[in-house]
């Protein structure tokens, strides 16, 4: 199915892609979520429009992290090939490419000084592979308005931008969790956002209240320590540490250092406490600019905290313009999309979501801990199994299905390889399972990746007949750990193998333990 | 959607929460989780392990006991905890029977709220006494 009509251009002399039209789907924003997005519809031969605001690929990437380096690493040196599959789990930022340019292009971008590549670095890593893959994208084109219009078949979107009128059946929207959240705490207006935030040294010698004691707040204080007089963080509940809850929830490692100055009395106070007010010193008489009030959680009394600055490091929300509007629900603080396993809006059939807002499908969230959507190292795995999904949906011909039959008595080394190598199962530990189909009349078969929460309920794009699901899993308690699901008759049973100290997954006991469960399922 | 103003709001009229001040419900919306599900979708799992707490806002869901209806739960009625208490999987499946929003707290923080916590314990606790005594009617 190819660009069906366009209308309504900017003019011939316009050298940018996809002019306002119609097309099958079109994809709205350039940052790593849209990108893979539109790479691997492309690999699954969905044509589509991609359109952005920006003027050049990178999305959030293209400002922040605010102090310049990122949360997520990539190795150079790894224990793997960098041009295995299996190098991507050491290599949390660059975007899954099949071509050999287009694969692991992060590491080959930094200078050295830290595994965690630099703003700059993971900007110029995007704008690499959309060049090297040839990815098209109509930048400075600013969507505006969405409305569903009727239509003999059932009707379509309408995605109203700066440069005309798009049509589709279907949208995918990666347009980041990226828009500033502000709590309604009286005074908020004196506070400066975590997106307002000046240069470092223009808070040398002043003391600084931040709201919030997730990463942003830390991130902050981190880059403040040569510089503020004093650093007050606060929030009602105490910060969690990743290195404490042995996932990425919490505060990042190495963002701790405010913390240990706290601990250590070295002018930083991190506060659990509710902030009644935020109100301008002169109206209480104190020679500050700031005066912020707050109350312990623990039911302490009152306090007047005199500041010079108050940082709001609270968090964003999703920009969804008239999305809800249209029917689209959403939750929570940051306003994301309620979504089915694939993505979809669980109220507006045929709107997506790729990217960082990805993370509004939870999945089953096994242990309390989140699959990693929020991040590159999640999001690009999701993108590209949305895209098989989408393929599947329109009836578009999939040249890169992995349906391959396995050979009798393959199961178990199949099983194997996927534990050793797969890295969606690794990213997306008890998210992303790789299921193997169990007809009796057809052998098993390769489905490729699904949602673990979609298999466990029948509904993943392989069916709800006999299959088995690999995955990857965490409890909390630092263990990494496959898991096998069966699905018999309809019903799903799980069955745990035991973690290896060393993270191998091809030892005696896991080959044992796997035999065991293939013969229980009379697979043996 | 819900802000940590509206949600404090929202469960200071539960009985779960009847005896906690301002400060430490606070203090709770912070540590819970906004969850929604629509009709129809599975919120537990009867046999999958790493489940959790939840609390209904708004909504309904259907207690599920090998594809057998048992009970409906309903805005303030909480399901999860006797799992997590157990360190067993769920014993049932809990589907939304309506659009359901959600307060999710996840398994292995719930010790730690309830422990710092003693009068939502004690809650809880009155809850269960309540279920095993109609239980026990059930059966006499």
């Amino acid at each position: 199915m190819a660009e069906l009509s366009q209308a309504g251009g900017t003019g011939a002399a316009d050298p940018r892609p996809f002019p306002p039209g119609e097309y099958p789907v079109v994809v709205v924003g350039s940052g790593a979520g849209a990108i893979q997005a539109s790479y691997s519809l492309g690999r699954h031969g969905v044509p589509h429009a991609v359109v952005s605001a920006d003027p050049a690929p990178g999305g959030m990437f293209r400002r922040w992290p605010f102090f310049q380096r990122l949360l997520s690493w990539t190795k150079p040196y790894a224990p793997v090939e960098r041009d295995s599959p299996a190098y991507e789990r050491y290599d949390w930022n660059s975007l899954l490419g099949e071509g050999p340019d287009e694969r692991a292009i992060m590491p080959d971008l930094m200078d050295g000084s830290s595994y965690f590549p630099s703003r700059p670095e993971m900007e110029l890593n995007l704008a690499t592979f959309v060049e090297r893959s040839g990815l098209r994208i109509r930048h400075d084109c600013r969507w505006t308005a969405t409305r569903h219009e009727d239509g003999p078949d059932g009707g379509r979107f309408v995605l109203e931008t700066t440069d005309g009128e798009y049509r589709a059946n279907v949208l995918v929207f990666a347009v980041g969790v990226a828009e500033p959240y502000a709590p309604s705490t009286p005074g908020i207006e004196l506070a400066a956002h975590y997106a307002d935030t000046r240069p470092a040294e223009t808070y040398a010698g002043k003391r600084v209240f931040i709201m919030g004691k997730q990463n942003s707040g830390f991130e902050l204080a981190t880059g403040l320590l040569p510089w503020a007089r004093r650093i007050v963080l606060c929030s009602p509940s105490p910060a969690k540490l990743s290195v404490n809850t042995k996932s990425l929830v919490g505060v990042r490692a190495r963002y701790v250092q405010p913390f240990e100055d706290h601990v250590l009395g070295g002018g930083v106070a991190v506060l659990d406490a509710s902030i009644g007010a935020i109100v301008r010193g002169a109206e209480t008489g104190s020679d500050a600019p700031f005066v912020v009030t707050v109350r312990p959680s623990d039911g302490g009394e009152e306090m007047p905290i005199e500041v010079d600055e108050v940082i709001s490091a609270t968090g964003f929300v999703t920009p969804l313009l008239d999305l809800p509007t249209l029917g689209v629900a959403t939750f929570g603080q940051a306003k994301l999309p309620a979504q089915t396993p694939y993505w979809e809006s669980a109220s507006v059939p045929g709107i997506y979501f790729a990217g960082t807002i990805g993370q509004g499908s939870a999945g089953l969230k096994k242990h309390g801990l989140p699959a990693n959507s929020g991040a590159v190292h999640g999001a690009r795995y999701n993108a590209r199994v949305l895209a098989g999904h989408i393929a599947r949906t329109l009836g578009s011909a999939d040249p890169v299905a992995e349906r391959a039959l396995l050979p009798a008595g393959g199961l178990a080394e199949t099983i194997l390889r996927e534990l050793a190598t797969a890295p969606e199962l690794w990213h997306q530990r008890a998210y992303l399972a790789k299921v193997i189909s169990l007809d009796p009349d057809v052998g098993p078969r390769e489905e490729g990746v699904v949602p673990l929460a979609a298999f466990v309920d029948g509904m993943g794009d392989d069916g709800d007949g006999n299959a088995l699901a690999i995955t990857l899993e965490a409890d909390g308690s630092g263990a990494i750990y496959p898991v096998l699901y069966l699905r018999r008759g309809g019903k799903v049973e799980e069955r745990p193998i035991e973690p290896d100290a060393l993270l191998r997954f091809d030892t005696p006991a896991t080959r044992a333990r796997i035999a065991s469960i293939l013969s229980e399922a009379g697979l043996g | 959607m819900a802000t940590r103003d509206e949600i404090v709001d929202q469960i200071a009229g539960f009985a779960l929460f009847a005896d906690l001040t301002t400060p430490q419900l606070e203090r709770i919306a912070h540590m819970f989780e906004e969850e929604v599900f629509p009709e129809g979708a599975r919120v537990l799992r009867q046999g999958l392990s790493g489940s959790a707490f939840y609390i209904i806002l708004d909504g309904e869901a259907e207690v599920v006991i090998d594809g057998t209806q048992r009970a409906t739960l309903a805005r303030g009625d909480f399901f999860g905890e006797v799992s997590i208490l157990l360190g067993e999987a769920p014993g049932a499946d809990i589907v939304a029977s309506r659009p359901l929003r959600t307060l999710v707290l996840a398994g292995p923080a719930v010790k730690g709220v309830l422990v710092d916590n003693p009068p939502l314990m004690f809650r809880m606790l009155q809850a269960q006494a309540r279920r095993l005594r109609n239980a026990n009617r059930w059966r006499s």
